[in-house]
């Protein structure tokens, strides 16, 4: 699996408010969500973004509530992937269940500028910077978060296995 | 191979005799959690996975509590898929309008999580629950849904941070002063993956109040989990309220820690989180007239009826600053009623505030306390991200209720000093 597009850059911390603010939080309706998809901290990333772009961050993505609407928002709006130096908890086992590709590259964030051209092969987790024709090699799953990935997700997962 | 409290409930939930920090398990559940914004996703994914049944219709519950009463049409559908669901799977612990509470608040008050209890909700504070003795975490709604038809989730044990408590709060501060404190010192992701294990001999000095406001806010230094030992303040409040046998674990002697904090109660001063972080914490003392527009006492970290009693002291036979506006929220109908009971209520009103029943409103934005564009407010919730409480360039600051009260009668931020 891989993706390709444009990176979108932002800094450490950025929160799950901020991502999809709780004002909106009143439909579970993912197409009407994502149209609010980084309001509050990048008003033109809905306008700007296309399908297979990259999302590019600092430590902590996805900080604060525990809301799958904010990986289920930045998914539903064509993003392909999300680098960052590092993941809040819940929202890295929210983008895992969900099936949005999710890379942990300390370098890649610091290195890739907003605008570059980016590759990235998920099998493999090297990301490619066509821009500055950079690679960077990023931490791989373990096996297990692996399979839920392969099987497309969480509930996909559980239905082949049965509970210990 | 020692381990440390969290290690060994999940490793009793995982069946086995052992686990390390690092290990995959696939643990038991005791409760699965979920609330009005988060259960309607939860749902649509149990439905489309094809699960017709829950694994216990007692052992999840669904509490209707942050746009209730509905704020608006959109908001009404999101409870009433909740209702239907909870109705036609009898889920005996579902929570509507008029029993309802800040989720929070309200579980460990009808004793439905207990100690040793292994638990997973669909809200960030579900890790309110350590304070209890219970392993307690935040989970997604795809986790609520897997978790509802299962009873079972999976958990990457976590490597754990000892905070070691000494010595005595002093009057005019809480457990929500310690746990500022703490984010303050460890960063929004100091503790990352880990569990917050609170322990020393100053815990017997923390009522339960206090340390579920503390457990509440360790998802603020990223924990998996924050966890009080089970010990005689914990009894107590669990006696006769716990509606399961409850189960005492300690840790090991050796338990390994990746990092000690050590607090000391009787340094800790009144502290406010200054925008946009959690972490970005000052001394009240040091924040010299910050004016501000609205002062909100309540949310599932400080809704408790040791919150209300500490704004009534503070707050009765004084009147709010002009143009501050004061809103008050009990976590609990019983909360609700103390207040009354206690003439706390009408003491609130006198003083100019206004009193909702229990809702989380306010405290993420969604109704009952809005900001506008470069208004200001000091609230007893627990996040000041950008545009928390509404408009981007509004601003948040977290305090006690001892400092936010104190700051309504003010008008401007300050600490709480006895007359």
């Amino acid at each position: 699996m891989i993706t390709q597009g444009k990176a979108f850059k932002y800094p450490d911390n950025v929160d799950t408010d901020v991502i999809i603010p709780a004002r909106y939080l009143n439909t579970p309706d993912a197409k009407e969500l994502a149209q609010h998809c980084m309001e509050d901290i990048d008003k033109e990333f809905v306008k700007n973004v296309n399908a297979g772009d990259v999302i590019v961050a600092g430590w902590n993505f996805g900080c604060g509530s525990s809301r799958e609407h904010a990986p289920l928002v930045i998914k539903t709006c064509g993003t392909g992937c999300v680098i960052a130096k590092s993941f809040a908890r819940i929202f890295y086992r929210n983008a895992i269940n969900i099936g949005l590709p999710i890379l942990e590259c300390e370098k890649a964030a610091e290195e890739i500028k907003a605008g570059d051209k980016i590759h990235v092969d998920f099998d493999t987790g090297i990301i490619t910077d066509i821009t500055t024709d950079k690679t960077y090699e990023a931490q791989p799953f373990p096996e297990f978060i692996q399979a839920i990935i392969q099987k497309g997700g969480l509930l996909a997962a559980i239905g082949e296995r049965e509970p210990q | 191979m020692a381990m440390t409290m969290t290690q060994k409930i999940l490793a009793k939930h995982a069946g086995v005799d052992s686990v390390d920090a690092g290990q995959l398990i696939n643990a038991k559940l005791d409760i699965v959690l979920g609330n009005d914004i988060t259960t309607p996703v939860a749902i649509g994914e149990f439905c489309k996975a094809g699960f017709t049944d829950v694994f216990d219709k007692d052992r999840i519950a669904i509490v209707l509590d942050h746009f209730v009463p509905n704020k608006d049409i959109k908001s009404a559908e999101q409870s009433k898929t909740c209702r239907q669901f909870a109705c036609h799977h009898c889920i005996s612990h579902f929570y509507d309008v008029g029993k309802m509470g800040i989720e929070h608040a309200l579980l460990p008050e009808a004793g439905v999580v207990t100690a040793g209890d292994c638990i997973i909700g669909a809200d960030s504070h579900t890790c309110t629950y350590g304070a209890l003795g219970a392993f307690s975490t935040g989970v997604g709604s795809t986790d609520m849904a897997a978790g509802m038809a299962t009873g079972m989730a999976w958990f990457k044990v976590p490597a754990a941070i000892k905070i070691d408590i000494t010595g005595k709060l002093p009057e005019n501060c809480s457990g929500k002063d310690v746990i500022l404190t703490i984010i303050g010192k460890l960063g929004v992701d100091g503790a990352l993956y880990k569990s917050m294990e609170f322990t020393g001999e100053g815990i017997k000095n923390l009522s339960m109040d206090d340390r579920l406001c503390i457990c509440n806010m360790a998802i603020e230094a990223g924990a998996k989990n924050g966890i009080f030992p089970v010990d005689d303040v914990t009894i107590q409040y669990l006696e006769g309220r716990s509606q399961r046998p409850y189960m005492i674990f300690s840790a090991d002697e050796d338990a390994v820690y990746d990092e000690v904090i050590h607090v000391n109660l009787s340094e800790i001063v009144p502290t406010v989180s200054c925008p946009h972080l959690p972490s970005n914490t000052k001394a009240a003392a040091n924040l010299h007239h910050i004016k501000i527009d609205q002062v909100v006492i309540g949310s599932c970290t400080n809704g408790r009826l040791e919150d209300m009693e500490a704004a009534y002291n503070i707050l009765k036979g004084r009147q709010i600053a002009q143009g501050v506006r004061c809103i008050i929220i009990p976590g609990t109908m019983n909360i609700l009623r103390e207040c009354v009971q206690r003439g706390w209520y009408t003491a609130f009103i006198d003083a100019g505030a206004v009193v909702s029943t229990p809702t989380c409103g306010p405290c993420l934005g969604g109704y009952m306390g809005i900001l506008a564009a470069k208004e200001r407010c000091i609230a007893t919730t627990n996040r000041n991200f950008v545009g928390r409480m509404g408009h981007v360039d509004s601003e948040v600051y977290l305090a006690s209720p001892h400092t936010a009260a104190a700051s309504a009668l003010a008008g401007y931020i300050t600490e709480y000093k006895e007359d």
